[in-house]
């Protein structure tokens, strides 16, 4: 008997705490009482995962509009954190509730089952590496449908020129990706494509776990690394990087933080900057362009990140020209 | 809400094939994870090559139902403990539906699917199409009964039951065990083939951790109805399908923190495996049954209720 009051009283107490917690997050006001156009605004944000170029999306997104003039938009927030049947739950929910203006889907599978769900109401997406390939638009030049919005392409070229820059002598380029992510096959095919441009040539690894990286850096013989935004390999980069030092060779991460974390440099893309494009994008429809017509634009600036102490562990002395344009320079490794 | 009682119902159908394998077979079977994926990529690989969707999802029932012959066979002939074989499956269908999908995502936006009648009508998000899965649900329900009556399906629930007993009758309890398999993954295969086609997309990472959904599904319903009979037990899954996705939607339409989501999953799943040990849903539970007494319950049921009731009384 007192076992079944322990649990009844646990049961209670769990329930209680649920109850609380939904009332402290409705406090957010409700109220937005009138954008730039003199109107309630409601837009719908579904964030596949909670992750540090995504939440910059989000948060350039809003300060995008907000130097637009929209100050009062009623933002519904949501967020799957990778579940794929939530994710699906909450495109449906944003189709139920029918009054949206505008819905903003960061990353592929939020932007697939946002343009899935809603047909009425204009999807912008953010942070998709390729939105041809992922069905979202008929072509990167006209959508055609309800779709649009911006790509997190990388500068492939520019990146890989960085490994000539540093590495004159280098001709075989390495690549760890997963197996398991779209965009990470679409990046090696990119840089292949550019490889051959520059006289390069790429030697990949496929793996399927984080915790295969080391040993697939490993196994390749190669003069430089070319890291993809690949979940998985970033994720145990530091695996990799300890490969990369015995080998002496130079590291090339596509995104800026990888180069905080001990890479050597990047043309990486500012993921704040690229949710402000994508505000941009938001006001035009709002102001009635449709979106069928408007082109998936990519961020049209890339900025240099630079880490001296990984350069200076290869023996290498950065170009004073790189110095100087580099947006960050990193002195020491991060840990 | 009426998005997520749609998904609720598509997850039934999974729920009923773990219903199948964790309470019939008395079999915690892990594939779950990987079949899921199956079904859902080889559904959308064929219908992106022009297959009819009705056909591609049949098909994928077939993939499941392999991949739970698999696990049968690891566990049966190869003598391989039940979690780890259904554990090495779900490990090597990774690669697996890798090859069958030929890449992670299959995106199967704009193509003609099992639901397109229902998406080009407008009907999605209706009671309509809540209407029409729920039919598919009963029907599937109504399959499991008649299967679980069935010479084969008695052999099969004897099989879960005691081992022993029905091994002596001369059934070959690993035959049944790798049939019930092969139905309860070909299930959960059906499922994910119509998740994709609902979402617009397969996914290689769809099916993880999925078989916590549907063992909270079998539980959250059975916590609420009674488990005397197989019909109502079996509809109970389903309820308990939607019941979890009405939570968690719930949970979300409340404003809840994103990052709390994981947290609210465990706590449902503690929820529903606690609340069926308290007195109140114990006689709900004996209450449903003496409603339906009329219907002719044995003896036996009369007097572990007389003594369950005794027992709350002291």
């Amino acid at each position: 008997m007192k076992l079944a009051k322990a649990f009844q009283l646990t049961a209670g107490l769990a329930a209680s705490a649920l109850v609380l917690s939904a009332c402290g997050g409705s406090e957010e006001p409700a109220d937005g009482s009138g954008g730039a156009a003199g109107e309630e605004i409601k837009i719908g944000i579904n964030q596949f995962v909670t992750h540090p170029s995504l939440d910059a999306v989000a948060e350039g997104f809003k300060a995008g509009m907000e130097a637009a003039g929209y100050e009062d938009v009623e933002y519904d927030e949501q967020n799957p954190q990778a579940d794929q049947a939530t994710n699906t739950a909450i495109a449906g929910q944003f189709a139920a509730d029918g009054d949206l203006d505008l819905a903003l889907a960061i990353a592929t599978p939020s932007a697939q089952a946002s343009a899935q769900a809603l047909s009425d109401v204009p999807v912008l997406f953010s942070a998709v590496t390729d939105p041809v390939e992922a069905k979202l638009v008929d072509s990167l030049e006209a959508p055609g449908a309800n779709v649009t919005g911006t790509s997190d392409k990388n500068p492939v070229m520019e990146q890989l020129e960085l490994i000539q820059q540093f590495a004159p002598d280098a001709e075989s380029v390495g690549i760890v990706y997963s197996s398991g992510e779209v965009n990470s096959e679409v990046q090696v095919k990119w840089a292949k494509e550019a490889a051959e441009e520059l006289g390069l040539t790429i030697e990949e690894t496929a793996i399927s776990a984080a915790s295969e990286v080391q040993q697939a850096a490993a196994s390749l013989d190669v003069d430089a690394f070319y890291v993809p935004t690949d979940n998985q390999v970033v994720s145990a980069l530091e695996g990799l990087l300890q490969v990369a030092g015995d080998k002496e060779v130079p590291v090339i991460s596509a995104d800026g933080e990888s180069v905080k974390r001990g890479a050597l440099a990047t043309y990486g893309i500012n993921y704040e900057k690229l949710g402000e494009q994508t505000a941009q994008m938001a006001v035009r429809i709002l102001e009635g362009e449709d979106p069928a017509t408007m082109p998936v634009e990519e961020l049209s600036e890339v900025e240099l990140y630079v880490n001296t102490a990984a350069a200076e562990n290869l023996g290498l002395e950065v170009p004073q020209e790189l110095l100087d344009e580099a947006a960050e320079v990193y002195e020491a490794t991060e840990e | 809400m009426i998005t997520a009682v749609e998904l609720g119902l598509i997850y039934a159908i999974m729920a009923l094939g773990v219903y199948l394998t964790f309470r019939i077979l008395d079999f915690p079977d892990l594939t779950v994870d990987g079949s899921f994926t199956t079904g859902a990529g080889t559904a959308a690989i064929l219908i992106v090559n022009g297959t009819n969707p009705v056909l591609a999802t049949i098909c994928a029932f077939f993939a499941g139902a392999a991949a739970g012959v698999i696990t049968g066979l690891l566990h049966t002939k190869g003598n391989i403990d039940g979690l780890l074989a259904g554990i090495l499956t779900m490990i090597g269908l990774y690669s697996i539906n890798l090859r069958i999908m030929g890449k992670a995502n299959v995106p199967l936006l704009g193509e003609d699917t099992v639901l397109s009648p229902l998406r080009d009508n407008g009907l999605l998000g209706s009671w309509v199409s809540i209407g029409v899965l729920f039919v598919g649900c009963l029907v599937a329900v109504a399959f499991i009964v008649w299967f679980l009556h069935t010479d084969v399906g008695m052999a099969m629930r004897a099989t879960g039951d005691n081992p022993e007993m029905i091994r002596s009758f001369g059934v070959s309890t690993d035959n049944q065990k790798i049939l019930g398999l092969a139905l309860s993954n070909g299930l959960v295969a059906l499922s994910g083939a119509v998740i994709a086609q609902f979402q617009g997309y397969a996914d290689i990472g769809m099916g993880i951790g999925l078989i916590l959904i549907g063992l909270a599904s079998v539980i959250v319903g059975q916590a609420i109805f009674s488990q005397r009979w197989i019909w109502l037990a079996a509809l109970a899954v389903v309820f308990g399908a939607v019941i979890y996705r009405v939570v968690i939607q719930f949970a979300l339409g409340a404003g809840l923190e994103v990052n709390d989501m994981k947290l609210i999953s465990a706590v449902l799943v503690v929820l529903a495996l606690i609340l069926p040990q308290l007195k109140f849903f114990k006689k709900l539970g004996s209450r449903i049954q003496i409603t339906s007494r009329f219907g002719g319950s044995s003896a036996i049921d009369e007097t572990s209720e007389s003594q369950q009731e005794a027992k709350q009384n002291a």
